[in-house]
Protein backbone atom coordinates (compact mmCIF):
# COMPACT_ATOMS: atom_id res chain seq x y z
CA UNK A 1 0.00 0.00 0.00
CA UNK A 2 1.41 3.37 -0.95
CA UNK A 3 -0.53 6.46 0.01
CA UNK A 4 0.46 10.05 0.62
CA UNK A 5 -0.21 11.36 4.10
CA UNK A 6 0.68 14.69 5.62
CA UNK A 7 1.44 12.95 8.89
CA UNK A 8 1.82 9.35 10.02
CA UNK A 9 1.25 9.00 13.77
CA UNK A 10 2.78 5.82 15.18
CA UNK A 11 0.64 4.70 18.11
CA UNK A 12 -3.12 4.69 18.58
CA UNK A 13 -3.24 4.93 22.36
CA UNK A 14 -4.40 7.96 24.25
CA UNK A 15 -1.48 10.18 23.27
CA UNK A 16 -1.39 9.15 19.59
CA UNK A 17 -5.16 9.52 19.39
CA UNK A 18 -5.07 13.01 20.90
CA UNK A 19 -2.36 14.25 18.54
CA UNK A 20 -4.04 12.62 15.51
CA UNK A 21 -7.37 14.15 16.46
CA UNK A 22 -5.71 17.55 16.75
CA UNK A 23 -4.07 17.15 13.34
CA UNK A 24 -7.35 16.02 11.79
CA UNK A 25 -9.00 19.05 13.34
CA UNK A 26 -6.45 21.23 11.51
CA UNK A 27 -7.41 19.59 8.22
CA UNK A 28 -4.32 17.43 7.87
CA UNK A 29 -4.37 14.09 6.10
CA UNK A 30 -3.37 11.69 8.84
CA UNK A 31 -2.73 7.96 9.23
CA UNK A 32 -2.67 6.40 12.70
CA UNK A 33 -0.53 3.24 12.69
CA UNK A 34 -1.52 1.04 15.59
CA UNK A 35 -0.72 -2.45 16.72
CA UNK A 36 -3.37 -5.17 16.96
CA UNK A 37 -5.61 -6.22 19.82
CA UNK A 38 -2.90 -8.20 21.60
CA UNK A 39 -0.67 -5.13 21.97
CA UNK A 40 0.20 -4.05 25.51
CA UNK A 41 -2.09 -1.00 25.29
CA UNK A 42 -0.38 0.69 28.19
CA UNK A 43 -2.38 3.91 27.98
CA UNK A 44 -5.70 2.08 28.30
CA UNK A 45 -4.89 0.85 31.79
CA UNK A 46 -4.98 4.42 33.10
CA UNK A 47 -6.60 5.72 36.27
CA UNK A 48 -8.34 8.66 34.48
CA UNK A 49 -7.15 11.44 36.76
CA UNK A 50 -6.57 14.96 35.49
CA UNK A 51 -3.92 15.58 38.04
CA UNK A 52 -1.90 18.66 38.89
CA UNK A 53 -0.84 18.41 42.53
CA UNK A 54 2.74 17.30 43.14
CA UNK A 55 3.61 17.28 39.45
CA UNK A 56 6.82 18.95 38.44
CA UNK A 57 9.12 18.66 41.44
CA UNK A 58 12.54 18.96 39.83
CA UNK A 59 11.22 20.52 36.62
CA UNK A 60 9.12 23.69 37.03
CA UNK A 61 8.24 23.70 33.30
CA UNK A 62 6.27 20.51 33.82
CA UNK A 63 4.14 22.26 36.42
CA UNK A 64 3.21 24.98 33.93
CA UNK A 65 2.54 22.45 31.17
CA UNK A 66 0.27 20.46 33.51
CA UNK A 67 -1.64 23.52 34.73
CA UNK A 68 -2.17 24.58 31.12
CA UNK A 69 -3.64 21.16 30.33
CA UNK A 70 -5.94 21.23 33.35
CA UNK A 71 -7.20 24.67 32.35
CA UNK A 72 -7.82 23.56 28.74
CA UNK A 73 -9.71 20.35 29.57
CA UNK A 74 -13.14 22.07 29.55
CA UNK A 75 -12.46 23.27 25.99
CA UNK A 76 -11.43 19.79 24.85
CA UNK A 77 -14.44 18.14 26.53
CA UNK A 78 -16.79 20.67 24.91
CA UNK A 79 -15.27 20.19 21.44
CA UNK A 80 -15.46 16.40 21.72
CA UNK A 81 -19.07 16.63 22.88
CA UNK A 82 -20.02 18.94 20.04
CA UNK A 83 -18.29 16.82 17.43
CA UNK A 84 -19.19 13.32 18.63
CA UNK A 85 -22.12 13.74 21.04
CA UNK A 86 -20.11 11.87 23.68
CA UNK A 87 -19.95 13.30 27.19
CA UNK A 88 -16.58 12.48 28.72
CA UNK A 89 -17.90 13.28 32.22
CA UNK A 90 -15.27 15.88 33.04
CA UNK A 91 -15.21 16.78 36.74
CA UNK A 92 -12.73 19.37 37.98
CA UNK A 93 -13.69 20.44 41.46
CA UNK A 94 -10.37 19.66 43.10
CA UNK A 95 -8.69 16.47 44.26
CA UNK A 96 -7.18 15.02 47.42
CA UNK A 97 -4.21 13.00 48.48
CA UNK A 98 -5.30 11.59 51.85
CA UNK A 99 -2.86 10.50 54.51
CA UNK A 100 -3.20 7.77 57.16
CA UNK A 101 -1.53 8.56 60.47
CA UNK A 102 0.70 11.45 61.52
CA UNK A 103 3.85 10.28 59.78
CA UNK A 104 2.24 10.28 56.33
CA UNK A 105 0.75 13.69 57.03
CA UNK A 106 4.19 15.14 57.90
CA UNK A 107 5.73 13.59 54.79
CA UNK A 108 3.06 15.03 52.54
CA UNK A 109 3.35 18.44 54.21
CA UNK A 110 7.09 18.43 53.45
CA UNK A 111 6.39 17.66 49.80
CA UNK A 112 3.91 20.55 49.61
CA UNK A 113 6.51 22.88 51.12
CA UNK A 114 9.15 21.76 48.64
CA UNK A 115 6.71 22.34 45.77
CA UNK A 116 5.90 25.84 47.04
CA UNK A 117 9.58 26.70 47.40
CA UNK A 118 10.42 25.65 43.86
CA UNK A 119 11.40 28.72 41.89
CA UNK A 120 9.70 29.25 38.56
CA UNK A 121 6.83 26.81 38.99
CA UNK A 122 3.26 27.91 38.36
CA UNK A 123 1.29 28.26 41.59
CA UNK A 124 -1.51 25.75 41.64
CA UNK A 125 -2.69 26.33 45.18
CA UNK A 126 -1.92 22.90 46.55
CA UNK A 127 -2.39 23.03 50.30
CA UNK A 128 -2.44 20.77 53.32
CA UNK A 129 -5.82 20.37 54.99
CA UNK A 130 -6.40 19.24 58.55
CA UNK A 131 -8.61 16.25 59.15
CA UNK A 132 -11.51 18.48 60.22
CA UNK A 133 -11.24 20.44 56.97
CA UNK A 134 -11.08 17.18 55.01
CA UNK A 135 -14.21 15.91 56.78
CA UNK A 136 -16.18 18.94 55.64
CA UNK A 137 -15.54 17.97 52.02
CA UNK A 138 -15.33 14.17 52.39
CA UNK A 139 -17.75 13.33 55.22
CA UNK A 140 -17.27 9.54 55.02
CA UNK A 141 -13.53 9.39 55.81
CA UNK A 142 -12.49 6.94 58.50
CA UNK A 143 -10.85 7.61 61.89
CA UNK A 144 -7.31 6.83 60.69
CA UNK A 145 -7.32 9.65 58.12
CA UNK A 146 -4.95 12.34 59.41
CA UNK A 147 -5.62 14.94 56.73
CA UNK A 148 -4.28 15.40 53.27
CA UNK A 149 -3.31 17.72 50.48
CA UNK A 150 -5.87 19.36 48.23
CA UNK A 151 -5.48 21.07 44.88
CA UNK A 152 -8.43 22.89 43.32
CA UNK A 153 -7.17 22.24 39.77
CA UNK A 154 -7.35 18.45 40.09
CA UNK A 155 -10.13 16.40 38.58
CA UNK A 156 -10.97 13.32 36.58
CA UNK A 157 -12.76 12.18 33.48
CA UNK A 158 -14.29 9.05 32.00
CA UNK A 159 -11.16 7.99 30.15
CA UNK A 160 -12.75 5.12 28.24
CA UNK A 161 -15.30 7.51 26.82
CA UNK A 162 -12.57 10.06 26.11
CA UNK A 163 -10.73 7.43 24.12
CA UNK A 164 -13.90 6.51 22.26
CA UNK A 165 -14.63 10.18 21.58
CA UNK A 166 -11.18 10.70 20.09
CA UNK A 167 -11.60 7.69 17.82
CA UNK A 168 -15.13 8.70 16.81
CA UNK A 169 -13.71 12.15 16.08
CA UNK A 170 -10.82 10.69 14.06
CA UNK A 171 -13.31 9.01 11.77
CA UNK A 172 -15.33 12.21 11.39
CA UNK A 173 -12.15 14.14 10.52
CA UNK A 174 -11.33 11.55 7.85
CA UNK A 175 -8.24 10.29 9.66
CA UNK A 176 -7.25 6.75 8.62
CA UNK A 177 -6.94 4.48 11.66
CA UNK A 178 -4.82 1.50 10.57
CA UNK A 179 -4.56 -1.35 13.11
CA UNK A 180 -2.25 -4.36 12.80
CA UNK A 181 0.54 -2.07 11.57
CA UNK A 182 3.45 -2.35 14.00
CA UNK A 183 6.25 -0.27 12.50
CA UNK A 184 9.51 -2.15 12.03
CA UNK A 185 11.56 0.47 10.19
CA UNK A 186 11.40 4.14 9.26
CA UNK A 187 13.49 5.57 6.43
CA UNK A 188 13.54 8.96 4.82
CA UNK A 189 13.88 9.35 1.05
CA UNK A 190 12.87 12.01 -1.42
CA UNK A 191 11.58 14.31 1.30
CA UNK A 192 9.16 11.80 2.80
CA UNK A 193 9.15 9.08 5.40
CA UNK A 194 8.60 5.43 4.59
CA UNK A 195 7.24 3.40 7.48
CA UNK A 196 7.51 -0.37 7.10
CA UNK A 197 4.61 -2.43 8.40
CA UNK A 198 3.56 -6.07 7.84
CA UNK A 199 0.84 -4.77 5.54
CA UNK A 200 3.06 -2.63 3.35
CA UNK A 201 4.80 0.72 3.56
CA UNK A 202 3.08 3.95 4.56
CA UNK A 203 4.42 7.18 3.07
CA UNK A 204 4.08 10.47 4.87
CA UNK A 205 5.67 13.91 4.85
CA UNK A 206 5.95 13.88 8.64
CA UNK A 207 6.01 11.27 11.32
CA UNK A 208 5.05 11.50 14.99
CA UNK A 209 6.23 8.73 17.29
CA UNK A 210 3.56 8.30 19.94
CA UNK A 211 4.10 4.64 20.70
CA UNK A 212 4.56 4.94 24.45
CA UNK A 213 7.34 2.80 25.85
CA UNK A 214 8.09 1.52 22.31
CA UNK A 215 9.30 5.02 21.45
CA UNK A 216 12.61 3.97 22.99
CA UNK A 217 13.07 1.55 20.06
CA UNK A 218 11.52 3.74 17.37
CA UNK A 219 13.13 7.10 18.14
CA UNK A 220 16.67 6.16 17.01
CA UNK A 221 15.22 5.33 13.56
CA UNK A 222 14.66 9.06 13.03
CA UNK A 223 17.72 10.40 14.86
CA UNK A 224 16.00 10.93 18.21
CA UNK A 225 16.15 9.28 21.61
CA UNK A 226 13.43 8.47 24.10
CA UNK A 227 14.83 6.73 27.17
CA UNK A 228 11.96 5.05 28.99
CA UNK A 229 11.62 3.48 32.42
CA UNK A 230 8.18 1.86 32.57
CA UNK A 231 6.64 0.60 35.81
CA UNK A 232 3.61 -1.55 36.47
CA UNK A 233 0.53 -0.50 38.35
CA UNK A 234 -2.51 -2.40 39.59
CA UNK A 235 -6.11 -1.31 39.78
CA UNK A 236 -8.97 -2.78 41.81
CA UNK A 237 -12.55 -2.05 40.74
CA UNK A 238 -15.70 -2.43 42.83
CA UNK A 239 -19.32 -2.82 41.84
CA UNK A 240 -21.25 0.38 41.26
CA UNK A 241 -22.51 2.25 44.26
CA UNK A 242 -24.42 5.47 44.84
CA UNK A 243 -22.22 8.59 44.61
CA UNK A 244 -20.31 8.96 47.89
CA UNK A 245 -16.99 10.51 46.84
CA UNK A 246 -17.41 14.10 45.61
CA UNK A 247 -13.69 14.55 44.84
CA UNK A 248 -11.15 12.19 43.26
CA UNK A 249 -8.12 11.05 45.26
CA UNK A 250 -4.69 9.99 44.07
CA UNK A 251 -5.62 6.44 45.08
CA UNK A 252 -9.44 6.26 44.90
CA UNK A 253 -11.96 7.67 42.49
CA UNK A 254 -15.61 7.04 41.77
CA UNK A 255 -16.55 7.09 38.12
CA UNK A 256 -19.54 8.95 36.73
CA UNK A 257 -21.34 5.59 36.54
CA UNK A 258 -20.70 4.72 40.19
CA UNK A 259 -17.79 2.29 39.99
CA UNK A 260 -15.04 2.78 42.57
CA UNK A 261 -11.48 2.45 41.28
CA UNK A 262 -8.61 1.85 43.69
CA UNK A 263 -5.11 2.24 42.38
CA UNK A 264 -1.65 3.67 42.70
CA UNK A 265 0.63 0.69 43.11
CA UNK A 266 4.05 0.91 41.49
CA UNK A 267 6.02 -2.21 40.69
CA UNK A 268 9.18 -3.08 38.83
CA UNK A 269 7.75 -6.25 37.34
CA UNK A 270 6.54 -5.57 33.81
CA UNK A 271 4.29 -8.53 33.03
CA UNK A 272 0.78 -7.11 32.73
CA UNK A 273 -0.85 -10.54 32.33
CA UNK A 274 -0.61 -11.38 36.01
CA UNK A 275 -1.63 -9.75 39.28
CA UNK A 276 0.24 -9.56 42.54
CA UNK A 277 -2.60 -10.13 44.99
CA UNK A 278 -0.62 -9.03 48.03
CA UNK A 279 -0.24 -5.63 46.36
CA UNK A 280 -3.98 -5.49 45.62
CA UNK A 281 -4.66 -6.42 49.24
CA UNK A 282 -2.61 -3.48 50.54
CA UNK A 283 -4.36 -1.11 48.14
CA UNK A 284 -7.80 -2.38 49.15
CA UNK A 285 -6.90 -2.22 52.84
CA UNK A 286 -5.70 1.38 52.60
CA UNK A 287 -8.84 2.31 50.66
CA UNK A 288 -11.17 0.88 53.30
CA UNK A 289 -9.20 2.59 56.07
CA UNK A 290 -9.78 5.87 54.22
CA UNK A 291 -13.46 5.10 53.60
CA UNK A 292 -14.68 2.29 55.91
CA UNK A 293 -17.95 1.97 53.94
CA UNK A 294 -15.97 0.57 51.00
CA UNK A 295 -15.33 -2.62 52.95
CA UNK A 296 -18.82 -3.89 52.16
CA UNK A 297 -18.56 -3.48 48.40
CA UNK A 298 -17.73 -6.42 46.17
CA UNK A 299 -14.66 -6.26 43.95
CA UNK A 300 -15.68 -7.09 40.40
CA UNK A 301 -12.45 -6.58 38.46
CA UNK A 302 -8.77 -5.98 38.90
CA UNK A 303 -5.93 -5.66 36.47
CA UNK A 304 -2.36 -4.65 36.10
CA UNK A 305 -1.10 -2.25 33.48
CA UNK A 306 2.20 -0.85 32.31
CA UNK A 307 2.85 2.84 32.82
CA UNK A 308 4.30 4.71 29.91
CA UNK A 309 7.14 6.41 31.72
CA UNK A 310 10.05 8.43 30.39
CA UNK A 311 13.18 7.63 32.38
CA UNK A 312 12.93 10.67 34.67
CA UNK A 313 9.13 10.79 34.77
CA UNK A 314 8.82 13.99 32.72
CA UNK A 315 7.44 14.18 29.17
CA UNK A 316 9.62 14.01 26.09
CA UNK A 317 8.81 16.14 23.04
CA UNK A 318 11.44 16.48 20.34
CA UNK A 319 11.78 17.29 16.67
CA UNK A 320 14.57 15.54 14.80
CA UNK A 321 17.38 17.74 13.51
CA UNK A 322 18.90 15.05 11.29
CA UNK A 323 15.53 13.99 9.86
CA UNK A 324 13.31 17.10 9.68
CA UNK A 325 9.62 16.35 9.97
CA UNK A 326 10.08 13.59 12.53
CA UNK A 327 8.76 14.14 16.05
CA UNK A 328 8.69 12.09 19.21
CA UNK A 329 6.14 12.52 21.98
CA UNK A 330 5.79 10.47 25.13
CA UNK A 331 4.72 11.09 28.67
CA UNK A 332 3.24 9.38 31.66
CA UNK A 333 0.13 11.51 32.06
CA UNK A 334 -1.74 10.92 28.81
CA UNK A 335 -5.13 11.73 30.32
CA UNK A 336 -4.07 14.92 32.10
CA UNK A 337 -2.11 16.23 29.12
CA UNK A 338 -4.62 15.25 26.41
CA UNK A 339 -5.68 18.87 25.69
CA UNK A 340 -2.04 19.91 25.22
CA UNK A 341 -1.49 17.07 22.79
CA UNK A 342 -4.73 17.71 20.89
CA UNK A 343 -4.26 21.45 20.61
CA UNK A 344 -0.60 22.45 21.15
CA UNK A 345 1.50 19.50 20.03
CA UNK A 346 -0.76 18.92 17.00
CA UNK A 347 -0.36 22.59 16.05
CA UNK A 348 3.42 22.42 16.45
CA UNK A 349 3.60 19.30 14.26
CA UNK A 350 1.43 21.00 11.64
CA UNK A 351 3.76 24.04 11.73
CA UNK A 352 6.80 21.74 11.66
CA UNK A 353 8.37 23.47 14.66
CA UNK A 354 8.23 22.89 18.38
CA UNK A 355 7.34 25.95 20.43
CA UNK A 356 10.43 26.31 22.63
CA UNK A 357 8.61 28.48 25.14
CA UNK A 358 6.05 25.77 25.83
CA UNK A 359 7.96 22.52 25.38
CA UNK A 360 11.65 23.44 25.09
CA UNK A 361 12.35 22.00 28.52
CA UNK A 362 11.08 18.57 27.49
CA UNK A 363 13.73 17.71 24.92
CA UNK A 364 15.40 14.35 25.53
CA UNK A 365 18.69 16.26 25.23
CA UNK A 366 18.29 16.78 28.98
CA UNK A 367 19.39 13.19 29.48
CA UNK A 368 22.77 13.94 27.92
CA UNK A 369 24.98 11.27 26.46
CA UNK A 370 24.90 9.08 29.54
CA UNK A 371 21.14 9.57 29.96
CA UNK A 372 21.61 10.59 33.57
CA UNK A 373 18.27 11.15 35.22
CA UNK A 374 17.36 12.98 38.38
CA UNK A 375 14.14 14.02 40.00
CA UNK A 376 10.87 12.43 39.14
CA UNK A 377 7.75 13.70 37.48
CA UNK A 378 5.60 11.06 39.08
CA UNK A 379 4.49 10.72 42.68
CA UNK B 1 -47.79 -14.48 35.67
CA UNK B 2 -46.33 -17.44 37.51
CA UNK B 3 -48.58 -19.92 39.30
CA UNK B 4 -47.37 -22.46 41.84
CA UNK B 5 -47.91 -26.13 41.06
CA UNK B 6 -50.80 -27.78 42.90
CA UNK B 7 -48.43 -30.61 43.79
CA UNK B 8 -46.09 -28.20 45.62
CA UNK B 9 -46.57 -29.18 49.24
CA UNK B 10 -43.45 -27.50 50.65
CA UNK B 11 -43.79 -25.71 53.95
CA UNK B 12 -44.83 -22.03 53.68
CA UNK B 13 -42.51 -19.31 55.03
CA UNK B 14 -43.09 -15.64 55.64
CA UNK B 15 -40.72 -13.10 54.14
CA UNK B 16 -41.06 -9.34 53.86
CA UNK B 17 -40.80 -7.42 50.59
CA UNK B 18 -40.36 -3.69 51.09
CA UNK B 19 -41.94 -4.18 54.50
CA UNK B 20 -44.99 -6.14 53.32
CA UNK B 21 -45.47 -9.75 54.46
CA UNK B 22 -45.29 -12.18 51.56
CA UNK B 23 -45.71 -15.95 51.55
CA UNK B 24 -42.89 -18.02 50.13
CA UNK B 25 -42.09 -21.76 50.27
CA UNK B 26 -39.18 -23.44 51.95
CA UNK B 27 -36.53 -24.02 49.27
CA UNK B 28 -37.53 -21.04 47.12
CA UNK B 29 -34.79 -18.74 46.05
CA UNK B 30 -35.46 -15.07 46.73
CA UNK B 31 -35.95 -14.52 42.99
CA UNK B 32 -38.41 -17.42 42.69
CA UNK B 33 -40.37 -16.15 45.67
CA UNK B 34 -40.51 -12.64 44.21
CA UNK B 35 -41.70 -13.89 40.83
CA UNK B 36 -44.29 -16.19 42.43
CA UNK B 37 -45.59 -13.42 44.68
CA UNK B 38 -47.31 -11.62 41.82
CA UNK B 39 -45.86 -8.33 43.07
CA UNK B 40 -44.05 -5.83 40.88
CA UNK B 41 -40.51 -7.03 41.59
CA UNK B 42 -38.74 -4.98 38.94
CA UNK B 43 -35.45 -3.46 40.05
CA UNK B 44 -33.88 -0.44 38.31
CA UNK B 45 -30.42 -0.84 36.79
CA UNK B 46 -27.44 1.03 38.21
CA UNK B 47 -26.67 3.37 35.32
CA UNK B 48 -29.70 3.92 33.10
CA UNK B 49 -32.40 2.94 35.59
CA UNK B 50 -33.95 0.47 33.14
CA UNK B 51 -36.44 -1.98 34.73
CA UNK B 52 -35.28 -5.59 35.12
CA UNK B 53 -36.62 -8.88 36.49
CA UNK B 54 -34.70 -12.04 37.39
CA UNK B 55 -33.81 -13.73 34.13
CA UNK B 56 -31.35 -16.63 34.03
CA UNK B 57 -32.15 -17.92 37.55
CA UNK B 58 -28.72 -19.56 37.73
CA UNK B 59 -26.29 -16.88 38.83
CA UNK B 60 -25.06 -15.66 35.49
CA UNK B 61 -26.98 -12.60 34.32
CA UNK B 62 -27.03 -10.49 37.51
CA UNK B 63 -30.44 -9.12 36.59
CA UNK B 64 -31.91 -10.35 39.89
CA UNK B 65 -29.84 -7.98 42.10
CA UNK B 66 -31.76 -7.19 45.27
CA UNK B 67 -31.15 -5.94 48.80
CA UNK B 68 -31.43 -8.81 51.32
CA UNK B 69 -31.37 -8.17 55.06
CA UNK B 70 -29.72 -4.81 54.47
CA UNK B 71 -27.02 -5.97 52.05
CA UNK B 72 -27.27 -4.58 48.54
CA UNK B 73 -26.47 -6.19 45.18
CA UNK B 74 -27.21 -9.76 46.31
CA UNK B 75 -28.05 -12.20 43.56
CA UNK B 76 -31.59 -13.16 44.53
CA UNK B 77 -31.52 -16.30 42.40
CA UNK B 78 -28.68 -17.78 44.47
CA UNK B 79 -30.05 -17.07 47.96
CA UNK B 80 -32.65 -19.38 49.56
CA UNK B 81 -35.44 -17.64 51.47
CA UNK B 82 -35.48 -17.83 55.27
CA UNK B 83 -38.25 -17.12 57.75
CA UNK B 84 -38.58 -13.36 58.36
CA UNK B 85 -36.11 -12.36 55.64
CA UNK B 86 -36.25 -8.67 54.70
CA UNK B 87 -36.13 -8.09 50.94
CA UNK B 88 -35.93 -4.67 49.31
CA UNK B 89 -36.36 -4.18 45.59
CA UNK B 90 -33.19 -2.31 44.66
CA UNK B 91 -33.78 0.82 42.66
CA UNK B 92 -30.48 1.84 41.04
CA UNK B 93 -26.99 1.53 42.46
CA UNK B 94 -26.15 -0.21 45.68
CA UNK B 95 -25.99 2.22 48.58
CA UNK B 96 -22.57 2.68 50.11
CA UNK B 97 -22.41 0.86 53.42
CA UNK B 98 -25.35 -1.44 52.60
Amino acid sequence: MSKEYDVAVVGGGLLGSAISWGLGRLGKKVAVLDEGDIAKRASRANFALIWVQSKGLGMPAYTGWTVRASETWPTLAAELKEQTGLDVALQQNGGFHLTLGEHEFEQRAQLVTRMHNQVGAADYRMEMLSVSEVKKMLPLVGPEVSGGSFCPLDGHVNSLRTFRAFHTGLKLFGVDYLPERPVSAITRAGGEFHLSTPQGDIHAAKVVLAAGNANQTLAPMVGLSAPMGPTRGQIVVTERTVPFLPHPLTTIRQTDEGTVMIGDSKEEQLDDRVLNHSVSAVMADRAQRMFPHLARLNVVRSWSGIRVMPLDGFPIYDRSESQPGAFVACCHSGVTLAPNHAFEIARMVAEDALDAELVGAFSARRFGEDRAANGSGYY
Amino acid sequence: MFKRSDQDTRRPLQIFVDGTAVEAREGDTVSAALLASGRDARRATAVSGAPRLPYCMMGVCFDCLVTIDGVGNRQGCLVPVAEGMQIEIQKGKREIGR
